[in-house]
């Protein structure tokens, strides 16, 4: 183990990065400001890596700890730290982050470097959340990443951006603010806030429930469950491309791992008992939203409900409290991190070209972008949950801890294999099969080496994560059993 | 009879803003056509002398002076401080504003001077009537600023409100102030504490008395109900003064609270909270819910303003008051978040008058919600200023406006009100809308006017430090925090 504070690095230098492309300004030398955002991306990305190698996967104890004081009056600490569960989220943020630094090189017209800052910043703040073992740490990277998201959607967003924006900010916000209430109940409970602290805090069944509640309020909204899901098909509809990929790939995971490292580890005893409500919204989730996104016409609204829907399938895995359901929930959360970007790269590709979102404004893609249909439709199929993609993995675990809990929810968690198929393929026959559907069609360019270069890396991802999963699924085991043990020994 | 001369040097700040103020006074008439700024110079470096003079006298003890009607504390140094620094903010964002309308005379410094003169003697004060002096010595001066531009009906119209209603609160004040004479027999707000625990004392003249303090004490900070001056003189005032206004005199209101509710009548403090609890709840939910229906950004500010200080009494409430065996008394943590409170709202609320007053020129008034539009194309700079402090009033983090709302619900969860602290964060969320609101039109929207901003470098300067105090103590506020704790003189449980 080495003394550098690999997780501050994560946080901060894509941060400084990004104050410093804000600083070179929008004048004459905008190559300037995006060759420093690369690089600071880029960096930010190479410092995660020893994340991974250095990492200890029989220990299920948090790893690269940083403790300094902070607040010393509430005792609040700078407390970091990664473990099996939060390290991989760590590493595919700042992945993620390069791929949205290029995606946006030369789509970006109106002030590029506060885009990219927006986008650095962001990636920091949200390394910040998933390394962060202090509760008001943990809430103030939560709550301040949404000022970089808001602005994008809001800047370089749609016709419509201004109400997704709004709607985006105050939805999260609102779940957010009774979280930090039950954390400063937590705070006045148990006199600190360490959050591994809170994890042996000892609670009666009352104060279980609400503080289950307030977290529920905060995380489901994030992930975001049926049926406080509305804001997600706004806000990726409007946001630019990089928003949407950023948001899909790294925002709904915020949800799902504030479930896992607060909900289940300090209200254990609430969310057994309150398991079958959220199973139940999960299934909802994957089943009606998955219909719902069949009657999509919008490509952006379509990937945006079969994200609520694959969501759904982690909130599923979380609360069977079985050691498959959850390993195979992260491991879903991972591949939807790389799919979901790349279905929205994808859109993203096709509407710089058309700036048209509309399925049936197109057709036979086929024909003018052999390359990209190729790459598309290999995301299609991880989307859809073909195996030997990344897409299978997760939902292949998750619907086998399903059936052993129950074999009914198992039946109906593992229906999102055929509506997945149903609507991610339907979809991409109307867009890249048939003759081609009109003039601007026919004009189309295949995509660039910039494009190829970004679309090509997610798919090498894509397919090594479901041919060989074991270095994913390695890490988690320790930290997830001892979770899991943690969860069945209970608090009451 | 023997008259000791009493001790001048705990009140030398004091001493030495009086006397330059007539030095401007005096300046101002004798100087020449091309000495215009001299005025403006010698206030700011009255400012400053102040300061350097407060720091340099402060130490740990608590001297009373003048019989007991004055006293200089740790809360006073750090309240005055923060009061010097802000004036001096002040008069810097005011000056190009001033300018341009004509208003820069020497009447406006002079007026200045006083009302800090006012709220120093009121944060000083241990005696009912040094208080009520250093209150109408403020109010006074603010008035005639109110009015300063007398060519503006609108802005007459609002310093004969102002004056008509503050006249009443302060006559609701000595009312208060003469009922509690009448019960306890003093007028020293020290003594006062002490006759509170004789069981001859008449309880009951005492708490009809201490209805009447709060109503005048909730009227000067304003809030609900009390709080209908606030809108209109914030909207008639020129900007220059509602910067004024919406400043400084947060910090001398909070330091009247402490002084007459929790120095002089610490075992009353079950019948205050309660009333102040009511007035919390109330200012925070009026403030929040009425502010998004103006498109007057002064407007929405006072709205802001009024939720704001509703904030600040929840810290007020929350606290205990413990008297120690030796007579001291040790106040819990939640006082000092209060404090805490009061001085970020106080930089929040300069920085962003600040902009509003960046964005006026000769003739051009930036005060309605369209004026801010497109504000990131024009200068992204100080869209970026506001926006921090938009955020910040909002309750977002990294700003110093997060831990001031944490520092208070952290002290109103502690008291046990759970249900308040879930009330308060829901308004929050109610005026997140319209802070951002105001981001939205400054980044999403193109702008109306697309004139440079026109503003002196210092003013630059300051408001960029401004803002960046905004978010370095947002990001490291365990430094403020420690000083409103040992100004209040408080432990940790």
């Amino acid at each position: 183990m080495t003394d550098i504070p690999l997780l501050s690095l994560a946080i901060w230098l894509p941060i400084a990065g990004g104050l410093l492309v804000l600083a070179s300004g929008d004048g004459r030398n905008t190559a300037f400001s995006k060759l420093i955002a690369l690089v600071t991306a880029l960096f930010g990305f190479l410092v995660t890596i020893p994340l991974y190698t250095g990492f200890d996967a029989s220990s299920a104890s948090m790893q690269f700890v940083e403790l300094m004081p902070w607040v010393r009056d509430y005792n609040i600490n700078y407390h970091l730290g990664v473990d099996g569960i939060s390290m991989p989220f760590v590493i595919l943020n700042s992945f993620i982050t390069v791929l949205v630094v290029m995606a946006g090189w030369t789509v970006i017209e109106y002030k590029p470097s506060q885009y990219f800052a927006a986008f650095l910043i962001m990636s920091g703040l949200l390394n910040g959340i998933f390394s962060a073992l202090d509760g008001i740490l943990f809430y103030v990277f939560f709550e301040a990443s949404l000022i970089p998201l808001y602005l994008v959607i809001g800047v370089w967003g749609g016709k419509n951006r201004v109400y997704a924006a709004f709607k985006f900010f105050l939805y999260t916000l609102l779940g957010s603010l009774l979280m930090l209430v039950a954390l400063l109940y937590l705070f006045h409970k148990s006199g600190s806030f360490a959050i591994l602290d809170w994890h042996r805090e000892p609670l009666a069944m009352t104060a279980q429930s609400l503080i289950f509640w307030a977290f529920f309020a905060s995380f489901a909204v994030k992930v975001p469950m049926w049926p406080v899901h509305t804001w997600l098909p706004d806000a990726h509809v409007e946001a630019p491309t990089g928003g949407s990929a950023v948001l899909a790939a790294i925002g709904l995971k915020l949800g799902a791992y504030g479930f896992l490292r607060f909900s289940l580890p300090i209200v254990p005893d609430a969310a057994q008992h309150f398991a079958p409500v959220v199973i139940g919204l999960s299934l909802i989730a994957v089943i009606y939203i998955g219909l719902v996104a069949l009657a999509q016409t919008d490509m952006k609204k379509l990937v945006a409900y079969s994200s609520i829907s694959h969501m759904g399938f982690v909130t599923l895995g979380f609360f069977i409290f079985n050691p498959l359901g959850i390993e195979g929930a992260l491991v879903q959360m991972i591949s939807h991190g790389f799919v979901s970007a790349a279905m929205f790269l994808c859109i993203g590709v096709l509407y710089d070209r058309m700036h048209t979102r509309n399925i049936a404004d197109y057709g036979g893609v086929v024909n003018t972008m052999p390359k990209f249909a190729a790459l598309f439709l290999l995301f299609a199929m991880a989307n859809a949950g073909l195996p030997a993609t990344s897409g299978f993995v997760g939902e292949f675990m998750v619907a086998m801890g399903a059936i052993q809990f129950n074999f009914w929810t198992g039946f109906a968690a593992a229906t999102t294999l055929v509506l997945g198929a149903a609507y991610t393929l339907w979809m991409y026959k109307r867009v890249v099969f048939g003759d081609v559907a009109n003039s601007h069609v026919a004009e189309l360019d295949d995509i660039n080496s910039r494009e190829m270069l970004i679309l090509g890396v997610l798919a090498v991802c894509t397919l090594a994560m479901g041919i060989w999963p074991q270095p994913v699924t390695e890490i988690m085991h320790a930290t997830v059993n001892q979770l899991l043990d943690h969860v069945a020994a209970g608090k009451l | 009879m023997n008259f000791p001369l009493p001790d001048f040097f705990p009140a030398s700040a004091e001493i030495f803003v009086l006397v330059m103020a007539c030095v401007v006074l005096l300046a101002d008439l004798f100087k020449s056509e091309r000495q215009g700024w001299l005025p403006y110079l010698l206030t700011l470096a009255t400012l400053a002398g102040a300061l350097a003079i407060q720091v340099g006298t402060a130490g740990a003890d608590t001297t009373l002076t003048f019989s007991g009607m004055f006293v200089d504390d740790r809360l006073s140094d750090v309240l005055k401080s923060c009061l010097y620094i802000t004036v001096f903010a002040v008069v810097v964002y005011s000056r190009d504003y001033l300018m341009a309308r004509g208003l820069e005379r020497g009447e406006y410094y002079l007026l200045v001077l006083f009302a800090t003169l006012g709220m120093q003697v009121m944060i000083s004060a241990n005696h009912f009537l040094t208080l009520y002096l250093g209150l109408e010595l403020l109010s006074l001066a603010i008035y005639a600023l109110v009015a300063l531009d007398r060519e503006s009906a609108r802005s007459t119209e609002a310093a004969m409100k102002y004056f008509v209603l503050g006249a009443l609160a302060s006559g609701l004040l000595l009312y208060g102030m003469s009922m509690i004479y009448g019960a306890t027999g003093t007028l020293e707000i020290s003594a006062i504490a002490r006759k509170l625990s004789d069981p001859a004392t008449n309880m009951d003249v005492l708490r009809f008395g201490l209805v009447f303090l709060v109503a005048g004490l909730a009227f000067k900070i304003g809030v609900v109900p009390f709080h209908m001056w606030i809108p209109d003189v914030y909207h008639g005032a020129p900007t220059a003064i509602t910067l004024l206004i919406g400043s400084a005199p947060k910090l001398a209101g909070f330091s009247m609270a402490i002084r007459l509710l929790v120095d002089g009548l610490p075992t009353l403090a079950v019948e205050w909270q309660q009333m102040l609890m009511m007035l919390a709840v109330l200012s925070i939910a009026l403030g929040n819910v009425v502010a998004i229906a103006q498109t007057n950004v002064k407007r929405m500010l006072a709205y802001s303003t009024i939720s704001h200080m509703g904030f600040m009494l929840l810290g007020l409430v929350s606290g205990v008051i413990e008297l120690r065996a030796s007579g001291d008394i040790q106040l819990s943590y939640a006082f000092g978040s209060a404090m805490f409170y009061t001085i970020a709202y106080v930089l929040m609320s300069a920085a962003a008058f600040g902009v509003l007053l960046l964005l006026t020129r000769a003739g051009v008034e930036a005060e309605t919600l369209d004026d801010l539009k497109g504000l990131n194309r024009r200068s992204p700079w100080f869209a970026a200023v506001l926006m921090m402090v938009m955020f910040s009033m909002a309750g977002i983090p990294f700003f110093i406006g997060f831990f001031a709302k944490l520092a208070v619900l952290q002290a109103v969860v502690a008291a046990g009100y759970l249900y308040t602290a879930v009330f308060a964060v829901m308004l929050s969320l109610i005026g997140a809308f319209f802070y951002l609101r105001v981001v939205k039109l400054m980044y999403f929207d193109e702008p109306l006017d697309t004139a440079p901003l026109v503003a002196s470098s210092e003013m630059r300067a300051l408001l960029s430090v401004n803002a960046l105090a905004i978010a370095v103590i947002g990001l490291m506020p365990q430094s403020l925090l420690t000083l409103c704790a040992t100004a209040l003189g408080q432990a940790m449980k």
